[in-house]
């Protein structure tokens, strides 16, 4: 069966005495095989297409069913939605606060009258957006460090690798919240960041905080792959660096790289989530789902505590959808990671 | 052995130097200005000169540095700007609601971890190994603070309401007359509950892994030839080598642990170290704000540096690799 972590990767291979990188979460660098590991494997058994060896996993084939539809409503939001999400309080909006579920609205209203199936489906919006663009920027920033690392080896390896593992001693989500908190960021006074109270500003600060396992996990390859046969024919055939890099290192990574991707999505979400619950995410006239359940956290205790239910159930839908996906397509990619 | 610890304890000085460095960069650089914060009502236009005069913000950089590392050094931690409060004892205040709750759930999750780690990698493929992993996955892709709006509402408010109690059987906020152990797990329950879901959802998974590696292997062979009850086989043999793998995964979450202790707190209106990191970003108080940072800073470099001695301990080899890693 499918596994969620094992610890075939740096942990216990390399992480004697060293404060080796699974990051916050148990699901990187787990199962991600080394290029040896997976050389070792490939030619064996039956070959199978990628696309069977992932229908193999009903669980994933879920996944990836219910995050289709989740992308196609969060695409459709603006056709989907009974109303406008953020709508101007007027009295015969703020007269339907707090309505229960009916035909008008599904799932109810907010204590503003705003209705809440609208609210959730521009929240997700907000999350795949953030999910998908920090994977994008993180995969793009760690896949550049971890292969200038992993290429270059030395002083160049040693520096970046202690700089990686540096930001593991600050908690993340601490130095999330201190940044996010600042409403005009800069870059040491150079130029302004965007804030983080917008979606851009967001993307850019968690992806800023999420490239390291991805540094880790190329460069881990990269050390291993530039040693192989083909690489060094290719040197003596005279390809540049930069060609090996891209016509053989990356190529040969791009599994790792993948899965990697799909789970920093999963991870982005919830971090976008805790930062909004804890008022320093996006803020209006932005909709996320974090917020939307710290706008109703004081029904909690009351009977009207579904208000916070459905934006909850939706983001833990949506990550768990993403992981299965992740894990699924982690098998199909190496069928001999499996536990 | 002793040689081993002073040698670990000694590369992680320069971590911790480095890691300061990089805090107060954060708090400074990239952080909200607290001169603008506590201008915020003011009309005065010379309210952000003053009070940057005031914090001595006006300085360079490197010499605030050099003052704050040497005032956390030494103790003098100085007053909460907002309260007027003394900083360590507010963070010592803090510190005594908060470790109970991070000590608790560490325990409960480890204890689950194992017993659910185990029973997956002794029977792979079964049902019940089946179930904790979809468990799992939907323990990570919970968000920890939903989690623990849902478990207040169905655990005080829906439970008390239908077995027609006059009070709940746990509380959902610290209890301020509390006393005596039934009090204190009627107030942890909860939130040590939640702490655990999303550690022992990533640690069994861990535990199952490796303890699955580890019964393949040929020590584990012997040992059952040698007609070992099951027992003993994996509880001792099994479990000695694959427990290295996972106090390392225990010590590199302690940052993960901290994350989720400010949510936890937060949820649960505990006055601990989250709720108090939370008034100080809030508040622009940055002289509450570092010595946060760095306590937390120097709690994870501890953690590491316990789980690099356990791992010497549990795995004598380790003691023999020369102390810096590749």
């Amino acid at each position: 069966m499918s596994s969620v972590g094992e610890p075939g990767g740096p942990v216990r291979r390399s992480g004697v005495g060293e404060l080796a990188t699974t990051g916050t979460n148990a699901l990187f660098d787990s199962g991600v095989r080394t290029a040896d590991e997976l050389a070792r494997h490939s030619g064996e058994g039956p070959p199978q297409s990628f696309g069977r060896r992932f229908a193999r996993h009903p669980l994933a084939v879920a996944g990836a069913v219910v995050l289709l539809v989740l992308t196609l409503a969060a695409v459709f939001a603006p056709v989907l939605a009974p109303s406008d999400p953020t709508p101007l309080l007027t009295n015969a909006v703020l007269a339907d606060a707090r309505q229960g579920p009916s035909w008008e609205h599904p799932i109810g209203t907010d204590k503003l009258g705003r209705d809440q199936l609208s609210r959730v489906l521009y929240g997700l919006r907000v999350s795949l957006t953030v999910g998908v663009g920090v994977a994008l920027l993180s995969v793009v920033a760690g896949v550049a460090i971890g292969a200038w690392a992993g290429w270059r080896g030395g002083w160049v390896d040693s520096a970046l690798m202690r700089f990686t593992d540096l930001f593991l001693v600050i908690p993340a989500l601490v130095v999330l919240l201190v940044v996010a908190n600042n409403p005009d960021p800069s870059f040491f006074g150079l130029f302004d960041l965007p804030p983080a109270t917008k979606v851009p500003g967001m993307v850019l600060l968690l992806a800023a905080l999420g490239w390291m396992p991805m540094a880790r996990i190329v460069r881990g390859e990269f050390l291993s792959l530039r040693e192989r046969d083909y690489v060094e024919a290719s040197r003596a055939a005279g390809a540049s660096s930069w060609r090996i890099v891209f016509t053989h290192l990356l190529p040969n990574t791009i599994g790792p790289i993948v899965v990697f991707a799909t789970l920093a999505i999963g991870i982005a979400i919830l971090n976008e989530s805790v930062l909004s619950f804890l008022g320093a995410g996006v803020q209006y006239p932005a909709v996320s789902l974090g917020q939307m359940i710290a706008d109703a956290e004081d029904t909690v205790g009351t009977d009207l505590a579904y208000l916070i239910f459905y934006p909850g159930l939706v983001l833990f839908t949506l990550v768990l959808a993403v992981n299965l996906v992740g894990d699924g397509l982690r098998d199909a990619i190496d069928p001999h990671s499996r536990g | 052995m002793w040689k081993y610890v002073a040698r670990r304890a000694l590369a992680s000085i320069p971590v911790l130097l480095l890691a300061s460095v990089l805090i107060f960069l954060l708090v400074r650089e990239f952080g909200a200005d607290p001169a603008r914060q506590r201008c915020q009502a003011s009309r005065d236009p010379q309210c952000i000169v003053r009070v940057r005069a005031q914090l001595e913000l006006d300085r360079p950089v490197p010499v605030q540095y050099l003052d704050e590392m040497k005032s956390f050094v030494t103790g003098d931690w100085g007053n909460s700007l907002r309260s007027d409060r003394s900083v360590s004892e507010l963070i010592r205040d803090a510190m005594a609601e908060t470790v109970p709750l991070a000590f608790w759930a560490v325990v409960v999750s480890l204890v689950l971890a194992v017993l659910v780690g185990v029973t997956s990698a002794r029977h792979p493929g079964s049902v019940r190994d089946h179930s904790f992993t979809v468990l799992a996955f939907a323990g990570i892709a919970m968000p920890t603070f939903w989690l623990g709006l849902l478990v207040i509402q169905a655990f005080t408010y829906e439970l008390q309401k239908r077995l027609g109690l006059s009070e709940p059987i746990f509380y959902s906020i610290p209890n301020p007359v509390s006393s005596g152990m039934v009090d204190s797990f009627r107030e942890l329950a909860l939130p040590v509950f939640v702490l655990s879901v999303q550690l022992v959802a990533g640690w069994s998974r861990y535990q199952r892994a490796a303890l699955a590696d580890e019964l393949h292997g040929d020590h584990i062979r012997t040992a059952r030839a040698k007609g070992l009850s099951e027992r003993r086989v994996v509880w001792k043999h099994g479990m000695r080598s694959s427990s290295t793998s996972l106090v390392t995964v225990v010590a590199i979450d302690a940052g993960a642990l901290i994350g989720g202790v400010v949510v936890t707190e937060r949820v649960f209106s505990r006055p601990g170290m989250g709720t108090l990191l939370l008034a100080a970003l809030r508040d622009g108080d940055t002289a509450v704000l570092i010595p946060w940072m760095l306590v937390a800073g120097v709690a994870v470099i501890l953690a590491n540096l316990f789980a690099d001695v356990l791992y010497a301990v549990l795995d004598p080899r380790v003691r023999l690799v020369s102390g810096s890693p590749s």
